[in-house]
């Protein structure tokens, strides 16, 4: 009881510590990015603002817009199309299983996990040969492809959970293939969908190694232009934070209104079935 | 009776074609996920070992076989010995300091903390960002001149971070000094600040699975709280810890934007990792084929972890 008394107090001081830790890196990008430059010294780094300059968010904003808008170009088709791929192979998955469908869905799931590095040789000749290669329509599909595994993986744990008995007695009813699907199981996973729709949509704007592989200048998503930022010669910190901070808005923002469905989308990618 | 029979074998006969329309349509809604990962994933992976084994390392496909020359190269590469040291490293600080503090955390959450779910928000949202984001921010947190430093000078410490070319324990061996290069410990630090909440949320996930009962039922025997936690709550976790250990281990294994963004190689490559070496070799000095037998080694120590993991976990879940 006694070491209760002094756990609890402990514990907090603990937690708040940590707190300031993972703060402590918004509060170095919101200062930073509210500096006018001559105050972005290396000796007051911490220090706030004397005046707050929002010239470095315009700056930031003019440099990065058309950036931003390949990102939303991008990431709402490939997170709507690989999120119906998803649907379809994982009511198949969980609802329509064959002989051989466990293996099968194991071998799928290994995409999620490989290396990108090892398939972007071909995949970037494969974009040329169909002309894809450098636009936004290309990275749609790249993202759609290599969402799959995921988005399956995903809706199969939603659909399992669906009782099969549902199911039986819909078939009864006369319903076939489609209307179980449309009627029973689209009805039923639409958090489902919500979870797999925000873990990709915070992954494909996240995402760098193709984005940075496969487009060049104009077509460029929000994360390559952030990172080309920091190449020029001189590094201006506070239009630098002001990028950083316009480029995770969009993530953050869904992280703070829907956080609770971006978790349940982070425990699903430890695979378990 | 005579018409209720064919009525009842018409509607069987009409089920088993309908059965059979059904599958049809369970095969057509697989078949183009199905197509998609044989031919983007394992047919461009058996793509990308073919590529290793040719003499494509400039700009003009050369398709010509190499055998295992551009293997032999990498292996006694200078910079690829480098890259193995630095991947091994940063993957058992990483994993480590992940674990620790999203455990460490997580029990301390499980204390009935007021509070507690804006704590769980704070440790969480560096999941929801890009790993370019972090690299930048952490790279002007960690920059010797500046950032943290300011503080630690007062006590007389000025580390130099991802800059510090040291080798910590080092000796010779191959071409290079193994041991843990410094400037990873900076990498390190904004890699687990941003993955921390995945093992922390694994680690929650897992103690809210633990039943009350079971704790009454140890303070019952007159356990202490540090007891029921050593004896009783961490065994439970174990599953737990495997599974944040492959999951960090393949982010590790593959770790490329938060280092390009941050660090780069680094001088005598103390920060550079395989998918960094990869990116340059491949897509800014042409050495297609180099690049091929990185990405096929990348993808070894992956498939090392992952291919048990998999087939280890499906047969748990069916």
């Amino acid at each position: 009881m006694v070491l209760r008394g002094v756990a609890k107090p402990a514990s907090y001081l603990i937690l708040i510590a940590a707190s300031l830790f993972f703060l402590m890196p918004v509060y170095v990008m919101v200062i930073t990015s509210l500096k006018p430059l001559d105050e972005i010294t290396l000796d007051q780094m911490w220090t706030w603002p004397s005046a707050i300059d929002v010239s470095s968010y315009s700056e930031a904003f003019t440099k990065l817009a058309p950036n931003l808008m390949n990102s939303f170009y991008l990431v709402v088709p490939a997170t709507l199309l690989s999120a119906l791929l998803g649907a379809m192979s994982g009511y198949v998955l969980s609802k329509w299983r064959f002989k051989g469908s466990e293996v099968l869905f194991t071998l799928m799931l290994f995409g999620m996990f490989i290396p990108y590095q090892s398939i972007l040789i071909p995949l970037i000749q494969f974009l040329r040969e169909i002309g894809l290669y450098n636009s936004i329509p290309g990275l749609i599909f790249v993202h759609v492809v290599y969402g799959i595994p995921i988005t399956t993986l995903m809706f199969r744990n939603f659909y399992v959970n669906i009782p099969d008995e549902m199911i039986e007695s819909a078939k009864i009813d006369g319903a076939n293939f489609l209307g179980i699907f449309r009627h029973i199981m689209v009805p039923l996973s639409l958090s489902g969908f919500v979870v797999v729709a925000i873990w990709q949509f915070t992954n494909i704007w996240n995402e760098f190694l193709f984005a940075v592989t496969i487009t060049t200048a104009e077509q460029q998503p929000v994360m390559v232009a952030l990172q080309n930022l920091s190449g020029s010669q001189i590094v201006q910190w506070n239009v630098q934070m002001a990028g950083a901070l316009l480029a995770a808005l969009p993530t953050l923002l869904v992280y703070i209104l829907l956080g609770k469905y971006f978790v349940r989308g982070l425990l699903a990618g430890s695979v378990k079935g | 009776m005579e018409a209720a029979r064919t009525e009842q074998s018409a509607a069987g006969k009409s089920s088993v074609k309908r059965g059979s329309s059904d599958r049809w349509m369970a095969l057509l809604f697989l078949l183009p996920s199905f197509l998609l990962i044989v031919i983007f994933v394992y047919g461009f992976i058996g793509w990308t070992g073919y590529v290793s084994l040719t003499n494509w390392n400039s700009l003009v496909p050369d398709m010509s076989f190499a055998g295992l020359k551009n293997y032999v190269f990498l292996f006694s590469d200078f910079r690829f010995q480098a890259d193995l040291r630095n991947t091994l490293f940063f993957t058992i600080l990483f994993i480590g300091l992940v674990i620790l503090l999203g455990l460490s955390l997580a029990i301390l959450l499980d204390q009935k903390i007021k509070g507690e779910s804006i704590f769980r928000n704070i440790f969480f949202f560096p999941m929801a960002l890009s790993f370019v984001v972090t690299g930048v921010v952490w790279q002007w947190i960690l920059n010797p001149s500046t950032g943290v430093n300011l503080f630690l000078q007062t006590f007389g410490i000025q580390p130099k971070w991802y800059t510090d070319t040291n080798i910590l324990a080092g000796f010779q061996w191959g071409q290079i000094e193994f041991g843990l290069p410094a400037a990873l410990i900076a990498v390190g630090l904004a890699a687990v600040w941003q993955m921390t909440g995945f093992s922390l949320a694994m680690y929650i996930a897992g103690l809210r699975a633990i039943p009350d009962e079971t704790r009454e039922a140890a303070r019952m025997d007159g356990a202490t709280e540090f007891q029921i936690y050593r004896h009783v709550i961490l065994p439970q976790l174990h599953p737990i810890t495997v599974s944040v250990i492959i999951i960090m281990a393949h982010i590790s294994l593959k770790i490329f934007d938060l280092i390009y963004s941050m660090t780069g190689p680094g001088a005598n490559f103390v920060t550079d990792v395989p998918g960094v070496y990869m990116f340059e070799t491949t897509f800014r000095g042409n050495y297609y084929a180099n690049g091929a037998a990185i990405a096929i080694v990348m993808l070894l120590s992956v498939a090392v972890f992952m291919v048990p993991y998999l087939i280890n976990s499906r047969k748990g879940a069916s």
